[in-house]
Order: C-alpha cells, then structure tokens, then sequence
C-alpha cells in the first residue's frame, strides 16, 4: 500500500489549514505559500499519473480496513488524469489570483486549496458515501469562491447556486440511502458485485437509486433541464474561480464515466445500460441549448459559460453510447475543453479589464489597451473551442466523430456535433468581430495596469492546447487505455481482494 | 412503526418540496431544513428499523446496522452547515436587495390589480 495516494489529498488540506491561521499576514507570503501548495499538489498528482500508467489499480484503505468496510481510496488511469488535469488548472488559475483577484477576502487561498482538495476526493475515492463527502467539501468551498468581491448580482445568482446544490444533495442521499437499504454496501467496487444479484421487488429501489443519481450528476455537469444556473453563476464569478470551476461540470461527468459502466454496466443484468438511453438524447439537446445561447450571449463572459455547456454535451453524447472509442475519444477532449474554456475565462476577464466601462459587454468601444497581445490569446482559445484545425478542439471532435457506429445514432451525432461547431464559431466570430475591430473614435483614460503575473498565467494556460497538439499521440494512448480499463470491470472487483497490511506483532489483548 | 415512520418522511418531504418552490427566501430555507429532516430520517430507515437492539456486534443475538446511523451523522453534520451558510447568504441579499425575493425582484410578486393599473396608465 502506498502513501502516495493520501498527498493530492493532504496537502491542500493543510496548505488550506495553514492559511486560515494566516488571515493576516502580509498577502505576499501568504501567495507564495499557497502557490507552493499548488505546486507540490501539481507534483504529487503527477507522480501518481506515473503510478498509474502501469494499468494496475491500487488502493489506500484508511485504518487499514479489509475493503469493503472501510473507505478506500482508488487510483486508477481515470482518478490520475483527472488529477493532473485539475492540478494543472488549479496552478495556472492561482497564479492568475495572486495577480490581484485574491484581495478583498482574507481567506480567498484557503477556500481555493479546500476545493481543490475536494475535487481530489472525489477524483480518488471509491465510496459513495465518501463521495457525496467530496461534492459537499468541493461545493462548500465554492460556494464560498463564487461570492467572492461580492455584489448584488453574485448575491442573487449565488442563492440560487446554493439552493439548487442542497436540494440536489438531498437527493443524492435518498439513492444512496436507496442503494444501501438493498445492496448493504457502498463500497464501489462490491456494488458491482451485488447489483447483478439483485433481483425481485428490490430491482426497482436500486433502478430508482440509480436513476436519482443520474438527476445528481446531471444537475453537477449541467445536462439540459438542470444546466440554467450556471451561465449566471459563472459569468458572474472572478475570473479565476470561474476558470477553476470550468472543471466542477468535468467532476459530473467524472462520476457518471465512474459509476454507470461499473455499478449499471453490461454485466449488470437487467439494469444493464440503466439511463444512457436518456442521457444520449439529453445530451444532444444539452449542446444545441449551449450553442443557442452562446449566439445569444451578449458578453465575452456569458459566452464562455455557454461554452462549458456545450462541451458538456460533446463529451456525454459518445459516453452515453457506450463504445470504449467513445470513452476515450471522450476523455481527451475533456482534457482539452477543460483548459480552453478556463483560458477563454481568463482572457475575457483581462478584455474586460482593458476596455473601461465597456467591459467584456460584446459593444463596439474604444481601442483597448494591449490589443494584439489578447487578440491572439482570443483567437487561439476561440480556435480550440470551436473546433478548428490545428489545435486541440478540433483533434477531439475529430475523434468523438469517428468512434460512432454507423446508425441513426451517428446522423444524429454528426449532424447535431457539425453544426453546432459551426454556429459556436460564428457566435466566437461575432464576438471578437466586435470586441476586437471595430473600435470607435476615443481613448481609454485610465488604463489598469496588467501585471506579468495575471498576463504569464493566462498565456501559457491558452497555449496549453498546443501542448495537447503536439502531445496527442501519448495522451491519446492514455486515454484509450484508460477507456480499456474502465470497461473491464473485473480489475475494479479484483480491489475487495486487495490484502491489507497487517501489524506483525499485533497487541496481545483480550476483546470481551 | 413502519407506516408511521414512512409516513413521517412523506410529510416532511412533501412539505419540504412545496416550501422549496416558494419565492422568498425564508420558505425555501425552511423547506429545504424540513427536506433535510425527512432525508436523514429516511436513510436512518435504509438500515432497517429495529428497537432496542446495539450497534455492536458479537454482545447480542442481533443487533442493529451502525452503518446507517455514521451517515446520518454526517449528513447531518452536513446540512447543518450548509443551512447556516444560506441564512447568512439570504441576510445578505436582503440586505442588497431590500428584498427577500429568490431573484431579487424588487416589485411584488403578484400582478398589479386592474385598479392599480388604470391608476398608472393615467
């Protein structure tokens, strides 16, 4: 049993807890400390990727219970990328926040490492329980990010952040309570050994639980009927943490990829496939409502948050049919989305910056400042999102297109996936049309001053995507590895054997 | 006890939803409040209802799941927080908005009578 897989966990916890006793100290060690955290978190994630790019599994069970009464900790290819990929974001929107947006709120680091750690429970856990444990802790924490400078308008979209979140918590714990009351167990892997045998009246309850799970997760990644809260809470945030939040969809998406095909997979007997039936066409209707409303978007902000709902919807459709070329496909242009999309917040938020009253609003203005430099970051960011050659976007959508089968699932895909890409790149061109050429006649007064470190954050996190470009033969390799694994749900079974190590010389004591 | 029992959880939900959908601030706190009420105990019942019985195994013939009763704490330990957390939060758009409505509507939520229209067209 290795130790590693408590870091992601500890140290932002104690990063975190470290700066709560430091609410007054001077801002600049305070910043330093918690971007070391991040660092040490961004190491740690990635010494685990190396773990687990072997494609064995390994497992943390704290107090060394036998697994399937304790909590355990699982790390497999999925839990790695996830983490890295979370850890990379975290870094980049970090520094940006040390730029100047973490002042204002005294405990900014600590609910920004609280909820990165939350993000990293629930990426590693192998629980259920444990798992509503991490959306609590990621979601109190943002709670706190969201309201973060404060204003009437982040009052209002927070409120209804916050009460849609409890009531889908509550929710969450009626399935879980449902699961448990057939099933008795948690624990992720014996649930895909009991829910096969479940048979008779308590076929229902468990077809219910799983179902209500679904609404869960649908209502974290923003699937269609549950998706209106996030274009205002987001377009609302500070850049960084609604950057950051570009990956809390992601921890949705994470966990239906995680539960469905190994709790309500193909050997699942008659709750086979349970729900991807709905979610194929909700997905579809998810990314024709996001493409909508970012050709309606009137702000730079707005948009991107439409964004996150599209790229919600490209990434459950071939999850929802079920292919391991779909899985992959999948996978990687998650890694993708999720760094554009935290780009594009970032590069909106110094448009905004630069152009005085006029904001992010998508108006015809003055010239901003530092023009040519934020038209490229825009350009390059627009480019991945909408799904062009040569960067990122475009290799992703490449890929989710050739995993499908041919059949009506495929017209439907194509069809929808095609022209959605096309009108989001028609909705980028307006907007930077207008935000970028056409300028009217005056000058901006009192330009805000862009430090390197906002300006450092928010490039390399846009030329990301050309990482992926040039990385896409290793990280494609991963994912479809990943994919492989996650269909063979034996090896997340073979975990309940995993022997726990036991103290040699236990203490000699009666019991009774 | 089992009919009343569930029909204890019916009602707290039932009245926890309707109060949910309300448009003031203070209902939906106490419909969520009444919500997690009938939540912690319905996953309390998950571990089967019994009386009398120990969670400790091996000190009597049965006993009752403990399992249940550890996430009824947490849950509750949960919600707890999270509902001190929106009091606060609705304290503060009453106090931005001067108003206690979910979308911060500053004019009344019913429509204004035909009287009071006539008034204003004029």
């Amino acid at each position: 049993m290795t130790h590693w897989l408590i870091a992601p966990i500890l140290i932002p916890l104690l990063g975190g807890i470290l700066q709560v006793f430091m609410g007054y100290a001077p801002i600049s060690l305070r910043r330093t400390l918690a971007i070391a955290t991040t660092v040490l978190m961004l190491v740690s994630a990635i010494v685990l990727l190396a773990f687990a790019s072997d494609g064995s599994y390994r497992v943390y069970a704290f107090g060394n219970w036998q697994p399937p009464f304790g909590i355990v900790l699982v790390l497999d290819r999925l839990s790695a990328l996830m983490l890295v990929l979370t850890s990379v974001l975290g870094l980049f929107c970090h520094i940006y926040a040390s730029g100047g947006a973490d002042e204002g709120n005294r405990q900014f680091h600590t609910l920004f490492l609280f909820q990165l750690m939350g993000l990293n429970i629930a990426f590693l856990t192998g629980d259920l329980f444990n798992l509503f444990v991490a959306f609590e802790v990621l979601l109190i924490a943002s709670y706190g990010l969201l309201m973060h400078g404060g204003g009437t308008s982040r009052t209002v979209a927070g409120l209804h952040y916050v009460v849609l979140n409890l009531a889908g918590s509550a929710l969450f714990l009626i399935s879980v309570g449902m699961i448990y009351s057939v099933t008795g167990t948690l624990n992720m892997a014996d649930l895909a050994v009991k829910i096969p045998q479940v048979t008779g009246n308590s076929l229902n309850l468990v077809k219910a639980g799983g179902m209500m799970l679904l609404v869960v997760f649908g209502l974290k990644a923003a699937i269609l009927p549950l998706c209106f809260w996030l274009p205002k809470a987001y377009a609302r945030a500070t850049a960084p943490v609604a950057a950051l939040f570009a990956v809390m969809t992601k921890v949705g998406i994470y966990a239906i990829v995680r539960i469905y095909p190994l709790m309500f997979g193909e050997d699942a007997g008659e709750l086979a496939n349970l729900g991807m039936d709905w979610l194929f066409p909700l997905a579809l209707v998810t990314l024709s409502m996001g493409v909508i409303g970012a050709l309606g978007a009137d702000n730079l902000k707005t948009l991107v948050a439409w964004q996150v709902i599209i790229s919600v919807g490209t990434l459950l459709a071939p999850i929802a049919l079920g292919s391991e070329a779909g899985l992959s496909a999948a996978l990687f242009y998650l890694v993708s989305t999720t760094w554009t999309v935290a780009a594009l917040f970032l590069v909106s938020e110094l448009v905004a910056s630069q152009r005085g009253a006029a904001g992010d609003s998508i108006v015809t203005a003055p010239k901003m400042h530092h023009r040519t430099f934020l038209s490229v970051l825009f350009l390059i960011g627009a480019v991945a999102a909408a799904g062009l050659p040569p960067l990122s976007g475009f290799f992703g959508k490449l890929l989710i297109l050739q995993s499908v089968e041919p059949g009506v699932e495929m017209a439907w895909l194509w069809g929808v996936l095609l022209v959605g890409s096309f009108l989001t790149l028609i909705a980028y061109s307006r907007a930077g049309s207008i935000v970028f050429w056409w300028n009217v006649d005056g000058h901006l007064e009192t330009p805000e001053p862009m430090n390197n470190r906002v300006a450092v954050s928010t490039g390399i996190l846009t030329c990301l995507t050309m990482l992926i470009v040039v990385l896409a033969g290793p990280l494609s390799d991963y994912t479809r590895a990943t994919a492989e694994q996650l269909h063979d749900n034996q090896g997340y079974i073979n975990i309940l054997q995993t022997p726990v190590h036991v103290p040699q010389n236990p203490l000699v004591g009666e019991i009774n | 006890m089992e009919l009343l029992f569930a029909l204890v959880i019916g009602a707290l939900t039932t009245s926890g939803v309707y109060l949910l959908l309300r448009a003031r601030t203070f209902p939906v706190i106490m419909g969520l409040t009444l919500l997690s009420y009938g939540v912690n105990l319905f996953l309390f019942a998950s571990g089967r209802l019994a009386t009398g019985q120990q969670p400790v195994i091996g000190t009597a013939e049965s006993y009752s799941d403990p399992l249940p009763q550890a996430l009824v704490l947490t849950a509750i330990v949960i919600g707890f927080a999270m509902t001190a957390f929106l009091v606060v939060l609705s304290l503060r758009n009453l106090a931005d908005n001067e108003n206690d409505h979910v979308d911060g509507r500053r004019e009344s939520a019913t429509p204004p009578s035909k009287l009071e229209q006539e008034v204003s067209d004029k």
